[in-house]
């Protein structure tokens, strides 16, 4: 007994003693590693981390850069106590990536406590930036407004004047479809209804049924990932598109794309922060990219993901210390963060990253030359129409 | 227009229609489940993994080896089936004697080693299956426009669910397998081979499965989750027909497919709960389910 005794204590003191030693500086990549967002962040999400440690150098203030990765399983809870265990016991200093707007919440409150960088790729809710805002946050990709408006204007505008939508019943879905319906009125057009479906729904018929029924030229799809791939092919069951209504999914990640397949993807019009083929310096990036992933090329998360990783560095560094995310912000802000992912960008004092958006159109089978030959970029939505304006802002961090 | 609480009725009677097309594969998964428990003791929860490897195989049967639809149909649940077997044979056989749990347990972490397979080849955003040429299309028969293809399932699923339930209540070899399950040292004496006879069983489950999963892959994305997305449900159905009961587990199926269907219309919000309401309704009123045998 009193050896077990000497032998758990002993363990437990060289366990503490290896924690207080020369603890490198950690980058987490707190993401979806099993479910239904593991194609379009999850593992391209850590290899694009791990892409930008590297290409800075690998260390951060004289100290190793190591990145580890969670899996939240899209579980709030779960989230949660991994970002807080993180940031208590394994040096965590920067948050990265987290698909899933209520998990990004949640974590977001445990960064704001513990004034912890927080790198938002994946999760798109423009709450995240507005009521919710964090002085140590930076959402960097997209949001559900830049979707909304890029997508729900553009349509708007060329005729499609009555929606109705197919929501997903979260955060997400809610925010998606209240932004879309603020960017419709605005151009001109009106939403006629709404069904609200639960997360990872396998059958969309009976909401199809209802969209039809309705009446309205668009249908709308606010959901994500592996609800809308199932939403879209079932609406072409449905010969809806043949019968004159339109379809619009509102969140489109290139993976969606290929795994519908251009046959029932083509011609949808949608909002993209990023596509791999739209300069030299994109190309480059994502054929680097494509060479540790099996020839599979980067969504606009995983971009966002390195240009985030990569700007949080190079303003630790130049802050002095990695600790206080909100310091690193507040010397992020007066950087210049423009690279191969941020066009025309900066970082707001709600955490929101302003870059150019692009409008795309996705192409017909007979148009795409090569697998990851997808999109034809339609236009470039210059930032400041992109994002919401600072003017109604809700985050209580924004001076007026 | 004729309305029903406000909802017109071709809708409804649409709505109607298309919770019997999700009621076939509640019908035909908790089927095999079904016929596992009751001749077997195993509560299968490797039964959703099964179902997506029989769309898998579907898949891999068309693009590795151009073998369509319709070879896809019976090869698929054939190699499903022999999966099956193998993991009867070689593992499941040893937890007969143990209590119920163990045979859960393991089939649950089964089910994760498959399912974790196939993620990691195959990721999550899933693969695309058309359907056949045969069965593409629509047709408008008045009240809606049904896909040609959902039609086909409703038809296959009816036939392969009332196929099974002949051939355990009315066949020779069903007969077999109900005195098995009720005294296999008695059957045993009488010179059938019992092992064999759950071999074959556990086999036949799988396939159902596996059949499902076929039919399913040109309506849903082939993907490594579909079946997890589905089993929790199918265990519910199975739980309200009454564990073990093939007319209960066909019956349940489609009926409750149909009131998913309709909460759709009704309240939304609620239509991924329903059946677990109606589960918990049922098990308060009758423990055994709607068709099963008090024990």
């Amino acid at each position: 007994m009193k050896n077990l005794k000497t032998i758990i204590l002993s363990t437990v003191f060289t366990l503490s003693a290896t924690a207080a030693f020369a603890d490198p500086y950690r980058i987490g990549v707190l993401t979806d590693m099993s479910g239904m967002n593991y194609d379009l962040a999850g593992q391209g999400s850590v290899v694009a981390a791990q892409m930008a440690v590297e290409d800075f150098g690998g260390k951060l203030l004289g100290e190793d850069i190591e990145v580890i990765v969670g899996d939240h399983q899209n579980k709030p809870d779960v989230g949660s106590t991994l970002a807080r265990t993180w940031i208590d016991e394994q040096n965590v200093v920067a948050v990265v990536d987290v698909p899933t707007s209520s998990v990004a919440m949640a974590v977001q409150e445990i960064t704001r406590q513990k004034d912890t960088a927080f790198l938002i790729s994946t999760a798109g809710s423009s709450a995240l930036t507005a009521e919710a805002c964090s002085a140590s946050t930076a959402q960097w990709t997209w949001d559900t407004y830049a979707l909304a408006n890029g997508t729900g204007r553009a349509l708007t505008q060329g005729g499609a004047k009555k929606w109705y939508f197919i929501t997903v019943d979260y955060t997400f879905g809610h925010a998606l479809e209240a932004d879309t319906t603020q960017a419709v009125t605005a151009a001109g057009g009106e939403v006629i209804g709404s069904v609200r479906h639960p997360r990872e729904t396998t059958d969309f018929s009976s909401y199809i049924l209802q969209a039809q029924a309705s009446g309205a030229d668009v249908i709308a799809l606010a959901n994500s990932s592996g609800d809308t791939m199932t939403a879209l092919k079932q609406m072409q069951e449905f010969g809806i598109t043949e019968a004159g209504q339109k379809v619009a999914g509102m969140l489109l990640f290139l993976t969606d794309v290929q795994g519908v397949g251009l046959d029932i993807a083509q011609d949808l019009t949608l909002t993209t922060a990023f596509y791999w083929d739209m300069d030299d310096a994109t190309r480059e990036w994502s054929a680097r990219y494509s060479e540790r992933m099996e020839g599979k090329k980067p969504t606009m998360v995983h971009a966002g993901v390195y240009s985030a990783v990569m700007n949080y560095l190079k303003a630790a560094e130049a802050s002095g210390q990695a600790k206080s995310g909100s310091k690193v912000m507040e010397t992020m802000r007066g950087m210049d963060i423009n690279d191969f992912f941020n066009r025309n960008a900066y970082l707001r004092e709600d955490g929101r990253v302003v870059h150019d958006m692009f409008l795309v159109r996705v192409k017909k089978p007979s148009e795409s030359t090569s697998e990851g030959d997808l999109y034809e970029v339609l236009a470039t939505i210059p930032g400041n129409e992109a994002f919401a304006s600072l003017e109604n802002s809700t985050c209580p961090l924004v001076k007026k | 227009m004729t309305t029903i609480f406000g909802v017109a009725l071709p809708v409804l009677t649409g709505q109607f229609l298309i919770g019997l097309i999700n009621g076939s594969f509640y019908a035909l998964l908790s089927l095999g489940l079904a016929v596992i428990f009751g001749l077997l003791r195993i509560v299968n929860f490797a039964h959703g993994a099964f179902y997506m490897l029989g769309a898998f195989a579907a898949w891999m049967l068309l693009n590795y080896a151009g073998i369509g639809y319709w070879g896809a149909l019976f090869l698929a649940p054939l190699v499903v089936a022999v999966v099956g077997m193998v993991i009867e044979r070689t593992m499941l056989r040893a937890l007969y004697g143990l209590d119920h749990l163990y045979g859960l347990l393991f089939t649950f972490g089964l089910a994760l080693l498959l399912e974790g397979g196939f993620r990691h080849y195959f990721g999550t955003s899933g693969q695309p299956y058309a359907a056949p040429e045969a069965l593409r299309g629509a047709t408008n028969i008045g009240f809606m426009v049904l896909p040609n293809y959902r039609g086909w399932v409703v038809l296959a699923s009816l036939v392969v669910c009332l196929g099974t339930w002949a051939i355990i209540e009315k066949t020779k070899i069903g007969a077999y397998l109900r005195a098995a399950t009720e005294n296999s040292t008695l059957v045993q004496a009488f010179g059938v081979n019992v092992p064999v006879l759950l071999t074959l069983t556990y086999g036949f489950g799988c396939a159902l499965a596996g059949v499902a999963g076929v039919l399913a892959a040109p309506l849903f994305q082939v993907s490594p989750l579909m079946g997890s997305n589905l089993i929790i449900i199918v265990f519910a159905v199975v739980v309200i027909g009454g564990m073990g009961s093939i007319l209960g587990a066909i019956v349940t199926g489609y009926m409750l497919g149909i009131v998913e269907g309709l909460c759709k219309v009704f309240y939304p919000e609620a239509a991924n709960i329903v059946v677990f309401v109606i589960m918990a309704i049922v098990l308060l009123l009758r423990p055994a389910g709607l068709f099963g045998k008090d024990s």
